[in-house]
């Protein structure tokens, strides 16, 4: 029987690890994720995990050892955040490269400078570009079901990517919940033993890994990693339709509310869509015909999801928690592309808040829905947004 | 008739085909190492391929491991630059979950371990990792172009160390790592040579088989970025040991005070005090090296620095706790 417990998103993450078996966990401390390395080494010392468990100098090291192990043919994992994931950026690219299926925690926070240790999504936002599959979480309960999810996805042989998994700092990391804890022998009949079929270093059939690549094969080598991140759409449906058979909890890479004859949608990701379905039903109390989505997975991006919401709404209001310098947000960026040669396309306007733990409250939505209500209505809006900045103290 | 048993084993670990350049000490130290670790597998686990090799970006890696090619005969793998030690780990540990019994030897340059990957390397040996990292150290940045590092010596021609009107060339003393590691109290340490390659063998099998960490490091010749002559690699290895500029020791379990300094042969005397050495009269002149290379040549001009070099070299085996005299050329 599956049992329930409360707990901190950090430690659903660390029971997702315990339950998916790894091998090999290399982590450092940061917060807000410090909790993950830490409950984990209890479950290591109280013998309820059999991993090694790498203490590691640096999270550069943390992520090097997990291409190592991974390279040798074990399940990874590890957890990190912010500057911790910044330090990794590197290897990122790497592990995509050598198509290996690590799977990282993160507790979406800002990065540096000023030093901030409170929520916002620009960590994992930033490695968008290397190649990993990123899922993010609305609560506890999908930050631990995502890092299974995850887990089958990375190793499925059509994709072979590393994944990461966000959820957000102390919103969601130090925050209590119930969260249902599988059954173990559900999640190994879900998850299987991770069997390697490319990546091994075993001396009874040595292999070369990570070799330089001159122009005549670098391209095509990047093109296996753009092709891997287009199998995984598919390989996402599949995993999340097992998934629900077998957790009975369900899953999408875009998560709709109250879109059907919506004129307003509200596009978030994380746990601020759990507010702004709030914020939509009560929208609906005034009469407002307003929707909301929530992007589970952003990496591979659902172009198709989008263009079929899209069709739905006459304004997508994007509520973001990053920043991409004179552009926006990354959303505004992707849903731009994804729209772009559409024949009939929704206005799109963008909005940038929270940044760094700022609390986004009804009054930030106000602001949103007021501006998309302009658009919407013909009249002069600006594509992008800063919501509730404080302008007196600029 | 006789069949002689070769001194070491002839199976081939690292192929002919990589690209290195002609004369190249640092293939060849890779070429012996591998060799020794094999032996040292079959004699530790009578299975002589039981080991895996996780190394840095460098000359050694790229000439090795050029796609859809491989020199490599062993299990290999290459992340980036700095993280050798660390991605070693990883291996080991996941080998130790996998019941795999063998080695893995972690292979990086001077920059790689000195400079970018001492983190890595400290974090590594702290952790007491079953892993036996070779530092091939041919004191400089060579695959991109003979720039600096920590590791190289004093004087030396670099293309970021270039002599000129206010430059002798570099201008610190060598970053001494071997002893940096032996500070993690670590079971096993050596400096080796291809200018002795038996000696560097016996450590290499020796390191290989200890239980935990060990720290190699090798000094190795570059003909292209010493600008010395491809044949004579093993001869200036061999010279810098004679000379008192490449001390060869051991020191175990981090223990300091019985560090094992070898004879360095050339006609040096030896004075031993309890059976450790505490002197050495060196009898060829640190300048039969010098000459050799292309780097060195324009301190002919500034003999200066030349004895400069000398005073640093005493300082060094001062901390070895070798008094040393290292004799000028003759007139
Ligand atoms: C983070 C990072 N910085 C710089 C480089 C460029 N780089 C590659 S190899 C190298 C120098 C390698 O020097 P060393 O470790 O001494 O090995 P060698 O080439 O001499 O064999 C440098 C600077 C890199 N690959 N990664
Ligand atoms: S540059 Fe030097 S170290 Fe690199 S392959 Fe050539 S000789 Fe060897």
């Amino acid at each position: 029987m599956p049992m329930r417990k409360v707990m901190k998103a950090n430690e659903a993450a660390a029971w997702a690890a315990k339950l998916a078996k790894p091998k090999v966990i290399a982590a450092f401390p940061i917060t807000p994720s410090t909790l993950v390395p830490e409950k984990i080494s209890e479950f290591v010392a109280d013998g309820e995990l059999d991993a090694e468990f790498i203490k590691v100098e640096s999270e550069h090291s943390a992520i090097s050892a997990c291409v190592g192990a991974s390279a040798a043919g074990v399940r990874t994992f590890t957890a990190t955040a912010s500057q911790g994931l910044a330090l990794m950026h590197e290897i990122l690219f790497i592990a995509a490269g050598m198509r290996l299926p690590i799977v990282i925690a993160v507790g979406n926070r800002s990065l540096s400078a000023p030093i901030n240790i409170w929520n916002d999504w620009q960590d994992s936002i930033s490695e968008r570009d290397t190649g990993w599959l990123q899922f993010y979480a609305e609560n506890n309960q999908e930050a631990l079901d995502l890092i299974l999810i995850a887990f089958k996805v990375a190793e499925d042989e059509r994709v072979l990517l590393p994944a990461m998994v966000g959820f957000d700092a102390f919103i969601l990391t130090h925050t209590v919940e119930p969260v249902e804890i599988p059954d173990q022998e559900v999640v190994d009949e879900f998850l299987g033993e991770y069997e390697p079929k490319y990546a091994y270093l075993d001396p009874a059939r040595p292999i070369t890994q990570g070799t330089l690549a001159f122009p005549a094969h670098y391209m095509e080598a990047r093109y296996t990693v753009w092709e891997a991140n287009e199998n995984a759409k598919k390989v996402i449906d599949e995993v999340f339709a097992e998934f629900e058979k077998k957790f009975g909890r369900k899953y999408q890479k875009i998560e709709e509310y109250r879109t059907d004859d919506a004129e307003i949608v509200f596009v978030t990701m994380g746990s601020l869509a759990g507010t702004v379905k709030e914020y939509v039903d009560h929208l609906r109390e005034q009469g407002i015909k307003a929707g909301a989505a929530k992007l589970t997975v952003y990496r591979p991006f659902p172009t198709e999801e989008v263009r079929e919401l899209a069709k739905k709404a006459k304004v997508l209001a994007l509520l973001e928690k990053n920043v991409t310098f004179s552009v926006g947000g990354a959303l505004f960026q992707d849903f731009s592309r994804a729209l772009v040669n559409e024949k009939e396309k929704p206005i799109l306007v963008d909005f940038i808040l929270g940044l760094g733990g700022r609390d986004v409250t009804f009054k930030d939505l106000d602001e949103a829905l007021e501006i998309s209500r302009k658009a919407l209505a013909g009249e002069e809006f600006e594509e992008v947004n800063w919501i509730g900045l404080r302008k007196e103290i600029l | 008739m006789a069949v002689r048993k070769p001194p070491i084993t002839t199976r081939e670990y690292w192929a002919p085909g990589h690209a290195a350049c002609a004369g190249c000490g640092c293939a060849t130290a890779l070429k012996l190492a591998t060799k020794a670790f094999s032996e040292a597998m079959e004699e530790k686990f009578g299975d002589p391929n039981a080991f895996a090799i996780a190394q840095a970006t460098g000359c050694m890696e790229v000439v090795s491991a050029v796609f859809p090619y491989t020199a490599w005969k062993a299990p290999w793998v290459h992340v980036a630059f700095e993280n050798a030690a660390a991605a070693a780990s990883g291996v080991e540990a996941a080998w130790k979950k996998l019941g795999r019994k063998g080695k893995i030897l972690a292979i990086g340059g001077d920059g790689g371990t000195a400079d970018i990957g001492m983190q890595a390397l400290s974090g590594m040996l702290e952790r007491r990792h079953n892993v036996v990292y070779l530092m091939y150290d041919n004191e400089a940045y060579m695959n991109t172009g003979i720039q600096r590092s920590s590791s190289t010596p004093y004087g030396a021609w670099t293309t970021t160390s270039p002599p000129g009107k206010y430059s002798i060339g570099e201008d610190k003393p060598k970053k001494w790592v071997a002893l940096i590691a032996a500070a993690h109290q670590i079971p096993y340490v050596a400096t080796a040579s291809i200018g002795n390659p038996f000696d560097f063998v016996k450590k290499m099998k020796k390191a290989a088989k200890v239980d935990g960490p060990a720290f190699v490091q090798v000094h190795c010749t570059c003909p292209t970025g010493w600008k010395s002559p491809l044949e004579k690699g093993v001869e200036i290895a061999r010279l810098a040991i004679e000379t008192g500029i490449w001390p060869l020791f051991e020191i175990e379990n981090g223990d300091f005070f019985n560090i094992k300094i070898q004879a360095p042969g050339g006609g040096a005397k030896v004075k031993r005090e309890g059976g450790r050495v505490v002197a050495i009269e060196f009898k060829k002149p640190i300048e039969e090296y010098l000459k050799l290379q292309g780097r060195f040549k324009h301190l002919f001009k500034q003999p200066e620095a030349i004895d400069e070099m000398r005073e640093q070299i005493k300082a060094m085996w001062k901390v070895l706790g070798v008094d040393v005299t290292l004799p000028k050329p003759e007139e």
